[in-house]
């Protein structure tokens, strides 16, 4: 009986590394400047708590294995180093890995959120609402007009809330339900909520940042590939979160500008 | 420690059947009606959590009979996805504060507490009583939500806001749904709160004679240092949830900001914050994790030291270790938090303790495990599963690496990776500690012994059935697949339905063997072996009494304590142990001390 639990602990974990191994489930291929890092730090991670994970179930079994069910001249021993050993290795060990993973991981999570986006970065505003993302681009002004919540009108398509009558800035702000960019330009990303919580998940970009409703945050990033990507939501925020997406089209400079003209005309 | 005599509760043993076994003072039977409630509400949220997968697995499948239980919700049997949410809701409250709160704290606390520290019962009997019983209320609460026009809350367990605070306008259960919601959970932490204070009294006051704290066996330092935790997060979860209540009905912003608009209409609330609720919360939530999880290190700790009649290498060690648990536990919680869009410095203060956290995680797996070298142990159901204990809390705690630092959070936050975590390390490892004590402790509850044959089928069906239902719960999060999504239209989550498929027959199979469980548990309760007094030759106090234990637990004659309370491997009259209360001189035989 003890020998079979043996076994199984470490067929369980060999099956269980499998996966991992050969790359069964992954993320689909980064396109985006800072995302390699963000994977560094995963393959990185992967390798020590695999190693840990396989290390802690095999000798679990081979002591399961070994001193179960003894005869009855079995004599108690103690583990060579006792207790005082294992809290040394284990604060080495542990200590390292937790400082080494603590610094090096910084330096993904401070390309994202803790420099500031370069001067020339292209402003977009993505909004979401139960259960959309539209975008706004600020036009040839460069500026966005500002919100009015109360003007918000599916009916009208004022999604954002604009009043042109009286803002000028707001008169050529280009309202989308897609978002494109183009292909190798910074994007700054500012982030509005018009309802309840919301999330901006795109697997590809290694970007995710949720919305707060009453306080507009932003991100920024650079995509490196051009194609379309998935804009899901992350953060549950109703009966249709699981049908809250959106589309992102990374187009080389000159699609992109044919497509913020085209979508100009249609406002 | 103090003379017992002066502290012991005053009540008298009960002579009606509604003070014996309903309202009882006496905390063995409350500890039993923990038990039961625990079992009653684990047992709801699995069948919770088939429906659920089920529905993830074949969304058009229709569940024969489930349109009785909501017309609305599921037509014809079939989930709509704002009925999975609120199933997924109900399932998530439920386990985490009806069962993994309640059966390895209040439940093998209540009954084994008193016991295993000399007392003839908590200092504060009637708060006790009234500890399950306000418990018990919150548990009818949640489940009269199923009830309504428009059915529970559908904003998971978290109940993020503002979702938790707009009202109906922000989708089914949202209005009264979450007003029962706020206000069980309110109800749960009052049950926790007097439960709490009566754990850290009668650990701290009502100590026999010789029973110092070192003295105290590890379970009874777990619940100790559970109640400690108890104490502090219940205290700030129960205030957040009468302001959510308050932002109802009382037409308060607390978590509510200006200027939101749903169905184009201005909600009428200003000034709330919406990541204050996440604060608060989390400031609960994340103690909670250890809240499920420090009983399970001290039972399983406890059950191991009696199956490998021998001591741990050093049971001050894990103490301290589960004292740096809670401690860290209140730091870390801001992890939950990387990308909720609170200042992104405050990601990295939240980051560095996280991941000191499995320091002390490490050094206890490292002791149990390096404990097995040179024990004789014993296999039974109880050792089993407090084997299995130790494998999940490995599976589940190496992906805490990941989640703890910010960059890879990017990836993983609100996938099925963390899904697959917590259900591991909180939920199943749990689980198998509730299960441990359960083999380990029914012959001393129930006065009958428990089938061995059918435990270690429950043992088998469990331990594989779980790998195959969680371990790919960290793959698909790996791939990207978004939790808490009712179905996987036709968009990048579809190739991974087959996983999904997998995971669902994984979980119906492993969630029937569950009933083998509760099989045995009703048949052992009446037709059980009769169980002698010290069945597993073990050593603690709650070993010297009759089994079952009589009301005043020692029967008039308190008992003394002379020794450590895992005296295994040495030689003395009994055999190769000497029980808490022995004043027998022995001699050990283990090679180092």
């Amino acid at each position: 009986m003890a020998k079979f639990v043996a076994l199984t602990i470490i067929v369980i974990a060999i099956a269980s590394a499998v996966p991992v191994v050969m790359h069964t489930w992954v993320a689909p291929a980064d396109v985006s400047t800072h995302g390699h890092l963000i994977d560094e730090q995963m393959s990185e991670t992967m390798l020590e708590a695999g190693a840990a994970f396989l290390a802690a179930q095999i000798i679990l079994a081979i002591f399961i294995w070994q001193f179960s069910n003894p005869g009855p001249d079995a004599k108690i021993k103690t583990f060579p180093g006792g207790a005082k050993g294992l809290v040394i290795a284990a604060l080495v060990l542990v200590g390292a890995e937790v400082l080494a993973l603590g610094v090096f991981g910084v330096k993904a999570w401070a390309d994202v959120y803790l420099t500031a986006p370069s001067a020339d970065a292209m402003p977009v505003q993505v909004q979401a609402g139960q259960f959309a993302f539209y975008f706004r681009y600020p036009g040839p002004d460069g500026k966005f007009g500002p919100l009015h919540p109360e003007l918000i009108n599916e009916a009208t398509q004022n999604l954002f809330g604009l009043d042109p009558e009286h803002d000028l800035d707001s008169r050529d702000d280009i309202v989308t339900a897609e978002m494109a960019v183009p292909v190798n330009k910074e994007i700054h990303l500012l982030m509005h909520a018009k309802d309840v919580g919301h999330s901006f998940f795109v697997r590809e970009l290694r970007v995710q940042q949720d919305f707060v409703p009453g306080l507009d945050v932003s991100l920024h990033f650079t995509a490196t590939r051009v194609g379309r990507y998935e804009i899901v939501c992350t953060q549950l925020c109703g009966l249709g979160h699981y049908n809250m997406k959106a589309y992102l089209d990374v187009l080389s400079e000159h699609d992109f500008n044919d497509w913020l003209k085209k979508e100009a005309a249609m406002q | 420690m103090h003379d017992i005599s002066a502290h012991a509760a005053q009540h008298q043993a009960p002579t009606s059947f509604i003070r014996k076994h309903v309202f009882s003072l006496d905390h063995k039977v409350i500890g039993k009606q923990y038990y039961a409630l625990a079992l009653l509400a684990a047992l709801s949220g699995m069948v919770l959590s088939w429906m659920m997968r089920i529905h993830l697995g074949w969304t058009n499948a229709a569940i024969p009979g489930l349109q009785l239980l909501s017309k609305n919700g599921a037509p014809g049997g079939v989930i709509t996805p704002e009925y999975y949410l609120q199933l997924m809701t109900m399932h998530g409250t439920i386990m985490v504060f009806f069962v993994l709160t309640t059966a390895p704290f209040a439940a093998f606390g209540n009954f084994f507490l008193p016991i295993q520290v000399g007392a003839e019962d908590m200092p504060f009997p009637r708060f006790n009583m009234m500890s399950f019983w306000v418990t018990f209320l919150a548990f009818i609460v949640l489940m009269s939500s199923f009830f309504l026009g428009d059915g529970p809350t559908l904003g998971g367990w978290t109940q993020y806001a503002p979702l938790n605070a707009v009202g109906g306008i922000a989708g089914p259960g949202q209005g009264l749904g979450v007003v029962l919601w706020a206000t069980s959970i309110a109800l749960f932490c009052i049950g926790q709160l007097l439960g709490s204070l009566n754990f850290i009294s009668t650990t701290l006051d009502l100590r026999v004679k010789g029973m110092s704290l070192m003295r105290l066996p590890l379970s009874a330092w777990a619940w100790f240092i559970t109640s400690c935790m108890g104490l502090t997060a219940f205290a700030v979860l129960m205030p957040a949830c009468i302001l959510v209540i308050l932002d109802h009905v009382a037409g308060t912003s607390f978590f509510v900001a200006s200027g939101l608009v749903l169905n184009d209409q201005l909600v009428p609330h200003s000034g709330g914050s919406t990541l204050l609720w996440q604060h608060l919360f989390w400031f609960f939530g994340h103690p909670e994790v250890y809240i499920a999880i420090v009983p399970g290190i001290g039972i399983v700790s406890h059950i191991l030291m009696a199956n490998m009649r021998k001591p741990m290498l050093s049971q001050r060690v894990i103490i301290y270790c589960m004292g740096a648990l809670a401690v860290l536990s209140y730091m870390v919680y801001g992890h939950h938090m990387f990308v909720s869009g609170m200042n992104p410095v405050s990601a990295l203060a939240f980051s560095f303790p996280t991941l000191v956290i499995t320091i002390p995680a490490t050094i206890t797996v490292l002791i149990w495990v390096f404990s097995l070298y040179g024990s004789r142990l014993r296999i039974n159901s109880a050792s089993l599963f407090a084997l299995g204990f130790i494998s999940m809390f490995v599976s589940g705690g190496v992906s805490g690496f990941f989640l703890a630092q910010p960059s890879i959070d990017i990836m993983l936050h609100a996938t099925y990776f963390v899904v697959g975590h917590f259900h591991m390390v909180m939920g199943v490892a749990a689980m198998f500690g509730i299960f441990a004590g359960t083999y380990f402790w029914f012959p001393k509850m129930a006065g009958r012994m428990m089938n061995e044959t059918l435990g270690r089928v429950h043992f088998w069906l469990s331990f594989v059935g779980t790998y195959c239902i969680f371990m790919p719960f960290h793959y698909l999060g790996m791939a990207g697949n978004v939790r808490r999504y009712a179905s996987f239209p036709e968009d990048f989550l579809k190739p991974l339905i087959p996983v999904h498929r997998w995971i669902t027959v994984a979980a119906l199979i492993t969630g029937a063997a569950q009933l083998i469980f509760v099989y045995n548990l009703i048949h052992s309760r009446f037709r059980g072996k009769p169980a002698p007094d010290n069945p597993w030759e073990a050593t603690s106090l709650e070993w010297s009494t009759a089994t079952p234990p009589p009301w005043d637990n020692f029967g008039g004659k308190l008992p003394v304590v002379y020794h450590d309370p895992y005296q295994y491997g040495v030689q003395s009259s009994l055999g190769d142990y000497v029980m808490q209360a022995s004043p027998e001189q022995v001699k050990t035989e283990r090679e180092e001390k």
